[in-house]
């Protein structure tokens, strides 16, 4: 009992500092769990979503950015594939499901993609979940001028069944691109957390044969998702279009090509650690200033708990204690800070991809990261503690008579 | 309870200059009060330090209880004074941030008995505090931090109680209450009791006053 008193009456004596200090361990606490969380799971979720697909086969260029822009609704497109390199893949034995994507036109800024029905009908985009409808809708007809919007879309832009709207050409919105066809929204996906949620489908057809876009392209498409029977034909196709070809790509495997991308930009997430790990040195440092600095005023304190029979490693304890208290609770808080930046960044992942990061998910920098605080605000509680070890306690009493 | 032979300690005073403390023999028997007469300056609050063993004699014995204090290291003196002693300060050296009853808890939280609530809150009833337990310090008046002083020298059931200048900060009517209650329940509590004052209204209250300048052979 005696410990945890000292400990609540000192931290309640010195509450600004102690406060002040908590604050910046929980800020570095926060930080670097927010870090270490939100780049595996991005890379997680990312490469998650690429699950649904094997393959993208598009025309010749980056293979990131052919992944990028028909699975994730990011990026331009390479260009363009005429219809009979679908066709053939469509056809080819190894090839389980060929799902065609046209892009071009936007919806003040949201893509609208043209694909066919079995994009809702045959693809499940997580295991055993397929792209549903929300009650009142259907599907586009594969030959009308009718769209299906992705649920963040439709919230964003408060679309309903029934509503109608002009496409503009392009990716990016201009007001001056508008195109003269009248689309009716048929049906709103219900909330999937992929990137479906974040375009506005209509029928291939309509994408490619849209007033304004060049009629000699009408057949074209500007990629195919494909689904394999057996992976070891991904690399069989690999050889025929990558090496043997050079007109088109074919990207595989999918979730590799994200893995590489992320491998890519790991130079950022040292530099985000770096940065944690100096916010978490500066907390540290904070907690042996503000304790050191208020030895002073502890002095008098400490020299009575030893009158009244304190050893000197009680009082050493105590304040090394305190400052593990201060480490500890800062921590807690540091969930807080944690929950606060994730569910931000998540935000604007989810805003910007359409991938949901899972605030929930367990990783082991939620343990590693407090415990880290804890034992760093000990080691700053040190100097303190040896000050207070070392204090001369007649003289801090009482002055000789 | 305590007897004391050829104890020296040299330290520097607060003029600068070095100050001896050589007393060939003083003794106080169990339960026995006794009070010594000091001026400022003359040393006595060295004396009780020694003897609490807050600070180390240079040579010479301190037997308190039946354990001579010199020859053990601080640790060990630490524990004599959280099982034995008791002292009251004429600052009373209450701990601000603390409650009436949680500094009287602390005061025998560091001996074998550790602490315990009920019987501080006795003995703040019996100091006249009962309704004081939850204030703080501050919110006391002068006499009633004297009293928490007692209180908490008392707390760890002490054999040796000592006193520095334990009414230096009353009023007389204060001064007055509070010796005779120091007094009461050192009787009570069985436990000796060594006061050191240069107040003659305090040594006035004591059948055997003894001069420190005579117990201290380096006196000038």
């Amino acid at each position: 009992m005696t410990l945890p008193l000292i400990l609540y009456r000192s931290l309640r004596q010195h509450a600004l500092p102690s406060l002040v200090a908590m604050a910046s361990i929980a800020l570095a606490s926060g930080l670097l769990m927010t870090v270490w969380a939100v780049r595996d799971e991005a890379q997680d979720s990312f490469v998650n979503t690429t699950t649904t697909f094997d393959a993208v086969l598009g025309a010749r260029g980056s293979k990131l950015q052919l992944v990028l822009n028909s699975i994730f609704h990011l990026e331009s497109s390479p260009g363009n594939i005429p219809e009979s390199d679908y066709l053939m893949i469509k056809r080819h034995p190894a090839v389980k499901t060929a799902i065609p994507i046209a892009v071009g036109d936007n919806y003040y800024g949201w893509r609208i993609v043209g694909t066919v029905p079995e994009m809702f009908t045959a693809i499940e985009y997580a295991p055993g979940r397929r792209y549903d409808l929300e009650p009142g809708g259907r599907l586009f007809g594969p030959d009308r001028k009718e769209a299906v919007v992705g649920n963040f879309v439709a919230r964003r832009m408060r679309l309903k069944v029934g509503d109608t709207f002009h496409p503009f050409h392009g990716l990016a919105f201009n007001p001056a691109e508008r195109h003269a066809d009248v689309y009716t929204v048929t049906g709103i996906l219900r909330p999937s957390n992929t990137p479906a949620d974040r375009v506005i489908w209509i029928p291939l057809e309509g994408l490619q044969t849209m007033s304004g876009h060049d009629p000699r392209l009408a057949h074209d498409v500007s990629a195919v998702l494909i689904q394999l029977r057996a992976p070891s034909a991904g690399f069989m196709l690999d050889i025929l279009y990558n090496r043997q070809g050079d007109r088109l790509t074919f990207a595989y495997p999918v979730g590799s090509i994200i893995a590489d991308f992320f491998s890519k930009i790991d130079w950022f997430d040292r530099v985000l650690a770096l940065v944690a790990y100096l916010v978490a040195l500066v907390a540290a440092a904070s907690v042996l200033a503000g304790i050191y600095a208020s030895m002073s005023a502890r002095q008098r304190d400490l020299a009575i708990l030893r009158a009244l029979g304190a050893r000197r490693r009680t009082v050493f304890g105590a304040v090394l204690a305190e400052a593990a208290c201060i480490g500890a609770l800062g921590s807690a808080a540091g969930f807080g800070v944690y929950a606060g930046l994730f569910a931000v960044v998540a935000s604007v992942i989810r805003g910007e991809t359409g991938v949901v990061l899972p605030l929930a998910a367990w990783h082991p920098i939620l343990w590693m990261a407090p415990v880290a605080m804890i034992v760093l605000c000990s080691l700053g509680g040190v100097v303190p503690a040896l000050k207070a070890y070392r204090l001369p306690v007649a003289g801090t009493l009482a002055p000789t008579s | 309870m305590l007897t004391i032979e050829n104890l020296r300690k040299t330290y520097p005073s607060s003029d600068g200059t070095g100050f001896a403390l050589d007393v060939p023999h003083f003794a106080l028997g169990a339960g026995e009060q006794r009070a010594l007469r000091g001026e400022s300056g003359s040393g006595k609050t060295t004396f009780l330090h020694l003897i609490a063993g807050l600070l180390a004699a240079d040579s010479g014995r301190i037997v308190v209880a039946g354990g001579d204090i010199v020859a053990l290291p601080e640790a060990r003196r630490d524990r004599v004074r959280a099982e034995k002693i008791g002292v009251i300060f004429q600052s009373f050296n209450l701990l601000q941030g603390y409650t009436v009853l949680e500094n009287v808890v602390l005061g025998m939280s560091f001996g074998p008995r550790g602490p315990d609530r009920v019987y501080a809150r006795l003995l703040l009833g019996r100091v006249g505090l009962a309704h004081r337990l939850d204030h703080f310090p501050r919110q006391l008046s002068t006499g009633q931090q004297q009293r928490v002083a007692v209180a908490r020298a008392l707390a760890k059931r002490p054999k040796l109680v000592l006193a520095d200048e334990p009414t230096g900060n009353l009023d007389r009517r204060n001064a007055g209450e509070a010796l005779a209650l120091i007094r009461e329940v050192c009787l009570e509590a069985a436990a000796a009791l060594l006061i050191v004052s240069h107040d003659d209204r305090v040594l006035g209250e004591f059948g055997a006053v003894q001069d420190f300048t005579d117990l201290n052979r380096s006196a000038p």
